[in-house]
């Protein structure tokens, strides 16, 4: 092996620990002034741990503080619900992550397997699709399932990506194209039907690919903010990043609820890292080669 | 099993074995003796049967959502509607308008900024993070690391800016404060705002990219870079000279997904700072949304947005161009 100099060892682990320094810090950040009721927010803002800490912010935010007592703690005395907010996340996202990962696989399947009349026409079709930026499809989808009568509906949310993605089909093809035939082949002589041979042998070997799929399918549908804002902005159906969004532009520019906002954000991140820490090493990997985005 | 197939191919069977992919599928449907078309015709047809089960969902969710609305928006540019009313055919004035529109090609101007803002230092910032993820022995832990920001909604990722940069509570102007700066109102100064947005989102972005570049050095042979270094090279020489050559389509990857993904940037404005102050952060995202879901000027907006569709096919254009320019030398 080449023999580099120490003093450049160092200087990389230094820009290392710069680098996630400035990855980490701010959820930090944020994580701590989340604790900070909103008087004290102002008298300490650089002090790692500042006194007076208390869970008041995620009592007001969950709705469990109310009224004059809100307002005292800072808050406008508005009702807050992010339980609700939270299981519509939660719900929206979990069946959006099963519907468009199974569906999905069940065309990539046919792409990658069986033959019929107009296999590529179709698929190409689907790739095309993949270059069409997302606010030419917002605003038709939004007449559309306004025509339908899903406004303010789960169903509006997850209807556009509920049957496919361009990208879910593109990658699960991509994997099921790798995975070798002999055994498929031998459950045909044994005479397995197609859907016997996908549920049991594809699916099962497919494993990994399909973690990964669920795991992204997952966060961006938590992260969406655009599409749940227009289609569900209603209580009923409101998900936890458009209640951040609304949450923040009820707030005056003068004096906004930091502490309030702050928890609704932890909130927000919470699901996130969950997965991350749970499946991270997955998750990199596979960006790492396939690009996915 | 293998054997059989084998022989099927040796006898001359090749057609029927390539027909179907799995060369099984035709073997156990017609012994030796009895291949006739027929036989065939009945193998292709099951197939495609199974495929239309298999591939019916998500083309019934393609033709509904990408397909239709992709016809019908093309179809509402050229009328003047409002939702509410029957829409009124114009035919091109949507585009005639938009081309007259100041804050229209505001928009334009303002989201080209933000690209050259994010695109240049986004880039160096990866391909220098990668490097040093492929110095740093176990990188998993820093790759997980800067992947984070990434997994972010963007709106808390634009809370965390607004409340970071916050002229009074904000940590770095308390900083900047102890150096002896005056506070600085990052999101509310005109030629602050743009900028800080970019710098968010290059914070937001430098690992996922980063990841991507490594991934393409990774998949360099190390037997090249090590001969050049061998041969005395400098390492950053050697470097410039066989590793980035190498990795140059990786980079084209990454520029091309973050400049398509950075004209089409709504989230963090619509959040941090509405666009504002003025029109400087009056992105074409926030401009299409806007004229639609605020005016309701529904074939104005749908036009705005096929004009950004046109503009995202040139810019891929020119850069596959570009790539392909690259490689002939």
């Amino acid at each position: 092996m080449i023999h580099e100099r120490k003093s450049i060892k160092y200087l990389f682990v230094i820009i290392t620990a710069i680098l996630v320094f400035i990855s980490l810090f701010p959820l930090a950040w944020v994580v701590r002034m989340s604790f900070m009721p909103n008087k004290i927010i102002a008298g300490y803002p650089s002090d790692i741990i500042p006194p007076g800490l208390s869970l008041s912010n995620f009592g007001r935010v969950f709705g469990l503080i109310k009224g004059l007592d809100a307002v005292k703690l800072g808050g406008s005395g508005q009702s807050l619900n992010f339980f609700r907010f939270l299981f519509n996340s939660l719900f929206v996202s979990s069946v959006m992550t099963l519907s468009q990962v199974f569906f999905s696989a069940l065309g990539a399947y046919a792409f990658a397997r069986l033959r019929f009349p107009g296999r590529k026409f179709i698929f190409n079709l689907y790739l095309s699709a993949l270059m069409v930026p997302a606010i030419v499809m917002i605003i038709p989808n939004f007449i559309l399932v306004k025509d339908l009568g899903w406004l303010n509906t789960y169903m509006g949310i997850l209807a556009p990506s509920f049957l496919m993605t361009p990208l879910a089909v593109f990658f699960l093809r991509q994997f099921f194209l790798g995975i070798n035939k002999e055994l498929e082949e031998a459950a045909i002589i044994d005479g397995a039907g197609r859907f016997r041979i996908f549920f049991r042998i594809i699916l099962p070997m497919s494993q990994t690919a399909l973690t990964t799929l669920a795991i992204i399918t997952f966060i961006n549908q938590w992260n969406d903010y655009l599409w749940p804002l227009i289609v569900g902005k209603d209580v009923g159906s409101r998900m936890l990043t458009v209640a951040l969004g609304v949450f923040r532009s009820q707030t005056t520019n003068g004096s906004p609820d930091w502490g309030g906002l702050m928890a609704g954000t932890v909130l927000a991140t919470v699901p996130t890292l969950v997965l991350f820490i749970a499946f991270g090493k997955k998750v990199v990997n596979s960006i790492g080669f396939s690009g996915f985005r | 099993m293998k054997t059989f197939t084998f022989f099927l191919y040796k006898y001359g069977i090749t057609g029927y074995y390539f027909l179907s992919e799995s060369g099984f599928y035709c073997s156990r449907r017609f012994d030796l003796s009895q291949h006739s078309p027929k036989t065939i015709k009945n193998v292709y047809t099951q197939e495609t049967i199974s495929a239309i089960f298999f591939i019916l969902p998500s083309l019934l969710g393609f033709i509904m959502f990408f397909a239709f609305p992709l016809i019908r928006g093309v179809f509402i540019s050229f009328t003047d509607w409002d939702m509410f009313n029957p829409p009124k055919f114009i035919g091109l004035q949507n585009f005639a308008a938009l081309f007259k529109d100041d804050v229209y090609w505001n928009s334009l101007w303002v989201t080209i900024q933000y690209v050259l803002w994010n695109i240049p230092l986004q880039t160096v910032l990866a391909l220098l993070i990668a490097v040093v993820m492929t110095k740093i022995k176990s990188s998993s832990l820093l790759r997980g690391t800067l992947l984070l920001p990434w997994l972010l909604p963007n709106v808390v990722v634009a809370l965390l800016a607004m409340v970071l940069l916050d002229p009074t509570i904000g940590i770095i102007n308390v900083c900047l404060k102890s150096f002896g700066f005056g506070p600085v109102n990052f999101l509310t100064t005109i030629q602050l705002a743009l900028p800080s947005i970019a710098f968010i989102n290059i914070w937001k972005f430098m690992g996922y990219n980063a990841l991507i570049v490594f991934a393409g050095i990774q998949g360099i042979p190390q037997e090249v870079n090590e001969a050049v270094i061998m041969d005395g090279a400098p390492p950053w020489k050697a470097f410039w000279a066989v590793t980035f050559p190498m990795i140059r389509n990786v980079m084209a990857f990454v520029i091309t997904t973050s400049v398509i993904g950075s004209f089409q940037i709504y989230d963090t404005v619509a959040v941090a700072t509405r666009g504002g102050p003025g029109h400087s952060t009056w992105v074409m995202n926030f401009f299409i949304t806007k004229t639609a879901f605020e005016e309701y000027k529904m074939g104005l907006a749908t036009a705005g947005a096929i004009v950004l569709f046109l503009i995202l096919v040139a810019v891929g254009f020119i850069q596959m161009r570009l790539m392909r320019a690259d490689e002939s030398d």
